[in-house]
């Protein structure tokens, strides 16, 4: 059934009324997502893109049985929404919002470990694309279209490098069961870890492609992860071969400031793991074609 | 967002934590004088450039007389200072601090910073003072302490207690460490800062608790709310062209290749660029413009890429999303035209619009080289960026 999100999923936009997110709910719907209302605080009872709109999170929940969330909240309330989304019971929420603070990070995953692991929310981004389950339902603002539906789970902390994979494996005829977006910032809601492991109890998603960067200690962690409890093949690319130390490269977590955060250190690592390594990125659709006809 | 040295001083004095006596100075004559009103017989005369190591780079200097403060503020002043921090190009140092010599018994290593592995906030120190940490945490592990804080929580006194002992204080200076260590932590959880270095922290002969160093780096996604800290942003230790590249609402870093880019997404970027190198180039830059790449802000991105003088070729790398390939392929048509490129620029576009984006392009006349994929658009780029070498070797022979 794909990971974190199917066509039955009922999904809610915090900060439904604004442009940015009036734009992708509408691009939500049209992709076929079940999308059952927005919260704009204020403007609760109001209908916006035929849809209810609800003072707050908890309103959604009790009256359309709200599921997922997105948040389109601008950076200095975002860590706000993302902790009102976790306390009205919503499932798993998506937070694309770029430029929340650090700290307002640290208090949401504090926040989040309050609850017991079986009632806690899930949570993927901050600075993110999304997450996609082609053919069924599309949680996030990629271009629907450039993913075919199938058996490839893909994880990645970029958007567009996301698209290329997803592009590398269409013109293959390679389709993905779930594409999720983890976010390019220091403190992010799941790590690849975590979603490896929504990966490994799929059924329908047979290889996973994971796609690093530079910066942190994430990808060797999830390399242990795929080592130690993982029965399927993991597929791993990690960008940032030419960055040099100390510089940040766009992302705020994408920042080489320890020995084992190079590009090259983490694909050494990766592969004693018994990783499968991209060697370009441009060979990741060709990559996963050879192992699956291996299998 | 990092900030000098006597900036960090006098915020971490504002939070209880004893510094020695000292001033800013622009001039010698500045430097003089400052050493005279703080009075005493030895002074520290102090290189402000946003680095640490600055001591190895002659960046500090001792002096026992005024005249030799003035002959250290004239060596200082206007120099270029290089340190492993800084980069091969270094850092002009505009600003002097002239401080109270310290009579030092020992020196200690300490510092807060918010742990991304553990996402809580990290307490470190060390009784071996002095040396830079990375070259602690190489030599000697076992030497370093590290404490974690749950942030809901806050420090406690009893961690504070512990770090004090661990940088082999002695119980009278318990209760002036622990005042110290409070108000770093307040002043990183206040003022948004990631990470708060005091290095060294020393004893002095007096039998006081003295920040010696102090660096401090801002979380530059807070500094929406930190008005009076971005107020101290010194732009003359910031790149330029990542300044102007800030400035527009793009995302610039300077490299040493000669191949320029131009890409939608850090991550892309990244990609594009590894591909450039495994193709036999080098890339000039990072560069990502986003989301909303409109014609205005492509102009802004081809302006910035070309300033650099070293670049050969240009690439730029598409995959719209929300963008649309057929607007990217009329900026950067007009782009072209506007500018009057000398060099070969390649285009690859990709994703929503592609065929129209295309043809665009094509019907434009201008010369530029399309490709389909990432690969072929970093071959022909290091391709053409070869081409050019080769012309300009021809041209100058």
């Amino acid at each position: 059934m794909a990971i974190l999100i199917d066509e039955t999923t009922r999904i809610i936009v915090q900060g439904f009324t604004g442009k940015i997110g009036s734009f992708h709910a509408q691009d939500m719907i049209n992709y076929g997502s079940n999308v059952v209302g927005g919260i704009t605080p204020g403007k609760g009872g109001q209908t916006h893109l035929g849809l209810p709109v609800f003072n707050t999170v908890k309103e959604a929940v009790c009256q359309v049985g709200a599921e997922a969330s997105i948040i389109f909240v601008p950076p200095a309330f975002a860590a706000d929404s993302i902790m009102e989304a976790a306390d009205a019971g919503i499932k798993y929420c998506v937070a694309i919002t770029d430029g929340i603070p650090t700290q307002d990070m640290m208090t949401v995953k504090n926040f989040l470990r309050r609850f017991p692991i079986e009632q806690r929310m899930m949570l993927t981004g901050p600075n993110c694309a999304g997450t996609i389950s082609p053919g069924r339902a599309m949680l996030g603002i990629m271009p629907g279209h450039i993913y075919m539906q199938g058996h490839v789970g893909i994880v990645g902390r970029s958007g567009t490098l996301g698209y290329e994979a997803a592009d590398q494996m269409k013109r293959l005829g390679i389709g993905i069961s779930s594409s999720v977006g983890i976010g390019g910032d220091p403190i992010n809601g799941s790590s690849h870890r975590d979603i490896l492991e929504k990966f490994e109890a799929d059924p329908e998603t047979k290889v996973v492609v994971m796609i690093g960067e530079i910066g942190g200690p994430q990808e060797v962690e999830a390399g242990i992860f795929a080592k130690e409890h993982m029965s399927k093949p993991v597929v791993a690319y990690i960008a940032g071969l030419t960055a040099p130390e100390g510089r940040r490269m766009g992302h705020a977590g994408a920042i080489i400031s320890s020995a084992g955060e190079s590009a090259a250190e983490k694909v050494a690592m990766l592969k004693e793991l018994g990783v499968t390594i991209c060697p370009t990125p441009a060979a990741m659709g060709e990559t996963v074609a050879a192992l699956l006809a291996g299998m | 967002m990092d900030i000098h040295e006597y900036q960090a001083k006098e915020i971490l004095s504002g939070y209880g934590v004893k510094i020695a006596e000292g001033g800013m100075a622009y001039s010698p004559e500045e430097a003089v004088q400052r050493a005279r009103d703080i009075g005493g017989h030895l002074w520290a005369v102090k290189a402000q450039i946003h680095s640490g190591a600055r001591g190895k780079a002659g960046g500090i200097k001792i002096c026992k007389t005024h005249d030799e403060v003035e002959a250290a503020a004239e060596a200082l002043l206007g120099k270029r200072l290089i340190t492993h921090q800084t980069g091969p190009a270094g850092k002009v140092c505009g600003r002097l601090y002239i401080e109270a010599g310290t009579d030092i018994v020992k020196e200690m290593y300490f510092c807060f910073l918010v742990d991304r592995s553990s996402e809580r906030i990290v307490m470190v120190g060390s009784a071996q003072g002095g040396m830079e940490i990375e070259e602690l945490a190489e030599n000697n592990p076992d030497a370093i302490t590290k404490i974690y804080i749950e942030p809901a929580v806050g420090l406690q006194d009893f961690q504070a207690r512990e770090m004090a002992f661990a940088l082999g204080l002695d119980p009278e200076l318990l209760s002036h460490a622990v005042k110290t260590i409070r108000g770093c932590y307040r002043a990183l959880r206040e003022l948004d800062v990631s990470m708060l270095e005091i290095n060294p922290l020393v004893v002095t002969r007096s039998g006081e608790l003295v920040a010696l160093d102090a660096k401090i780096g801002f979380d530059d996604n807070a500094l929406f709310r930190q008005q009076k800290i971005s107020e101290l942003r010194d732009k003359t230790q910031e790149d330029p062209r990542e300044m102007a590249a800030a400035d527009r609402g793009l995302s610039y870093v300077g490299l040493d290749g000669d191949i320029g880019c131009m890409i939608n997404g850090a991550g892309l970027a990244m990609a594009t660029m590894d591909m450039i190198k495994l193709a036999g180039g080098e890339p000039a830059n990072f560069l990502d413009v986003g989301g909303g790449a409109s014609a205005e802000r492509t102009e802004k991105a081809f302006r910035l890429v070309l300033a650099d003088k070293n670049v050969k070729a240009m690439l730029v790398n598409i995959f719209a999303g929300i963008n649309r390939c057929d607007w990217i392929a009329e900026g950067v048509v007009e782009a072209v035209r506007k500018i009057d490129m000398k060099i070969p620029l390649i285009v690859r576009l990709s994703g929503t619009n592609v065929e129209e984006g295309r043809r665009i392009i094509a019907a434009s006349g201008l010369p530029i080289i399309t490709a389909e994929t990432l690969a072929e658009a970093a071959e022909k780029a290091v391709q053409a960026r070869n081409e050019t070498v080769a012309k300009e070797a021809a041209q100058g022979a």
